[in-house]
């Protein structure tokens, strides 16, 4: 837990996210990572083995109680037309993208 | 407390170079105006003293002039409001009964959507946003009678503890416009303490409302997790966002949030345990209320004049007939670092959406979809976002996902833990909200963890999934806003709010 991150690794978690990083912006986000990843690894002073995560406060015994999941009925949703009018670029029934497949 | 004065310039005065001049000559410039309480103004509205139009048209001269001077609101929803408040003036006409909130001035926090008002979350990516639907939290006040004026401004994607990482430029604080307004809600605290606003609305995710508000002087809530629906909320990390109210005082936040509380379909995490008269449950007097004091909130790193104001503060409550207790919370340093990880995993999941497909631009140079995505992602998100999505999705990486996001969650279940065993002993714990008090702009923009830091008290209650509210507690010899911190168990915000009360009333 306490590796430190290499440019190689920035810029496959950049590919990962979607990311773009600059040759200016690399560098500036490694330090900052590694000095985020130096200080998180406090952590690790702490003994967590037998301890279940907590992914949601749901989960919490006593706490707010459970979430109701809604019935799983047909109702309707927003206007198709409303919704595409806010795309960058849309044919009237789907959201249009550059091509994905090279023929 | 310190007598406030607006400042209002005349517009003609306010060039830049007149402000340059006037900020060096006198460098603190003080924009604090206390609003009228709800209680007042709904007097006003009912009897037809006060127009809901005109009060309206008050509040949006009034940030007509001091906007260009607080950044506070991106955008105005001024057609939407005045017909609201018309709807108000001619059923107060009648004589019929009003909402509870009837013709009352809201701002709310650009993280939040309304139909056909711009949605930025403080980011370039969702410029010329229109969202074709209400927050679930917004549709409530309207309901309620509330006058919605516009989007206030925040941290891009409520992620920040300053407002300046807002792509729209920093809010500044009105106590102060030298220094931050505290963040992510950085705009909707210093909406309320110059008074452009009665309430707002704001979102809390590591301190996001309580933070800013602590810094501003105002008074705000962090809600139970579920306690109000996320509906609507632009998603940073959804196991920990929680929207809630800023108020100038208790009881009107107390009243907002019973407004915008309870059950919503459309939310799978929204509780359905019912909801309190939160402003009735305020007024009842803290005598014989048992508080909790945790010593690890009042270590190494906490301003002295901070802690004079909150042990003064402590001190008040106890005269009051509060039982003061200690409390332990060891495991309190941990929580910085476990809520980093899991809100940056959770953010990095969040913020895929945003590639360009189905709102906000879409960059123009790119040939494959790829291309298209990585390139309008660049363009769209700030520094700081990008850091977070880095940062979150390494965490979730193959190889690093067991010792980083599981790790933290196992780390969020000890701290929830912790809180629960001193809820069975005492019905409040109270704290600083912020180790400092607004600091100036600039100060910690070239270090994220420093930042990181601005949120060491309020993460905690955030894993825990607990409510709080935060409460001006003094200020300091600069004349900088000091808030309380008080924390009760889940779904207990009545007891947090009648500790908050006293607090107020030293």
């Amino acid at each position: 837990m306490t590796a430190k991150v290499t440019v190689e690794e920035v810029e496959r978690v950049a590919e990962l996210a979607h990311l773009e990083l600059t040759p200016e912006e690399t560098p500036r986000m490694l330090d900052d990572l590694n000095a985020i990843l130096d200080y998180v690894a406090e952590l690790n002073e702490l003994d967590t083995s037998g301890v279940m995560p907590l992914a949601q406060i749901s989960d919490l015994l006593d706490a707010s109680g459970k979430g109701v999941v809604r019935d799983d009925r047909l109702q309707p949703s927003l206007d198709r037309a409303t919704v595409l009018a806010q795309a960058p670029e849309s044919d009237g029934v789907f959201f249009k993208v550059p091509k994905v497949i090279e023929r | 407390m310190p007598v406030i004065h607006a400042v209002i310039d005349k517009p003609q005065q306010a060039t830049g170079r007149k402000i340059h001049l006037e900020s060096q000559a006198k460098p603190v410039q003080n924009f604090v105006e206390h609003p009228k309480t709800l209680a007042a103004l709904r007097d006003e509205i009912v009897s037809g003293a006060t127009k809901a139009v005109d009060l309206a048209a008050s509040y949006y001269d009034r940030i007509e002039q001091l906007n260009p001077r607080l950044n506070v609101y991106l955008s105005l929803t001024r057609e939407r409001a005045l017909a609201q408040a018309a709807k108000i003036d001619s059923l107060a006409a009648k004589g019929g009964p009003l909402p509870p909130l009837a013709g009352i001035p809201v701002g709310i926090k650009d993280v939040l959507v309304m139909q056909g008002a711009p949605a930025t979350a403080g980011s370039k990516i969702l410029q010329g946003y229109c969202p074709p639907y209400d927050a679930t939290a917004v549709s409530r006040l309207e309901a309620a009678g509330a006058v919605l004026l516009g989007k206030l401004n925040c941290d891009e994607f409520a992620m920040g503890s300053s407002n300046e990482n807002s792509a729209y430029g920093p809010v500044r604080n009105p106590v102060d416009t030298e220094r931050v307004p505290g963040g992510s809600s950085g705009g909707s605290a210093a909406a309320v303490a110059a008074n452009l606003a009665v309430v707002t609305l704001g979102s809390d995710t590591g301190g996001s409302i309580r933070q800013p508000a602590s810094f501003c002087g105002v008074v705000g809530v962090l809600p139970t997790y579920g306690r109000v629906s996320r509906y609507g909320l632009i998603a940073y990390a959804s196991s920990l966002d929680r929207v809630g109210p800023f108020a100038a005082n208790v009881r009107d936040a107390a009243t907002l949030l019973s407004v915008i509380a309870g059950h919503d379909p459309k939310d799978a995490t929204s509780s359905p345990a019912p909801v309190a008269d939160y402003a009735a449950e305020s007024d009842k007097s803290a005598d014989g209320l048992r508080i909790g004091v945790p010593a690890e909130y009042f270590a190494e790193g906490l301003d002295p004049e901070v802690r004079g104001c909150i042990e003064a503060g402590i001190a008040a409550l106890e005269k009051a007939g509060c039982v003061i207790k200690p409390v332990a919370l060891p495991n309190t340093r941990y929580a910085v670092p476990a809520y980093y990880l899991i809100a940056t995993a959770e953010a990095s999941a969040n913020l895929a959406r945003f590639d360009g497909v189905r709102y906000g631009p879409r960059s123009k140079d790119s040939d494959t979809l790829s291309d298209m995505y990585r390139h309008s992602r660049d363009e769209g998100f700030g520094a700081e976002v990008k850091r977070r999505i880095l940062l979150g999705t390494y965490a979730l990486s193959a190889g690093y996902y067991d010792a980083y996001y599981l790790k933290a969650q196992q780390v969020r279940r000890i701290l929830a833990e912790e809180y629960l065993r001193a809820f069975a002993e005492v019905d409040a714990i109270v704290t600083p909200t912020a180790p400092t008090p607004a600091f100036k702009l600039g100060e910690k923009t070239g270090d994220p963890l420093a930042m990181y830091l601005a949120d060491i008290y309020t993460v905690t209650a955030s894993l825990a999934g607990i409510c709080g509210v935060t409460v001006p507690c003094g200020t300091t010899k600069a004349g900088l806003p000091v808030g309380m911190q008080v924390l009760a168990a889940h779904l207990n915000e009545a007891t947090a709010f009648r500790v908050a009360r006293a607090v107020e009333r030293i």
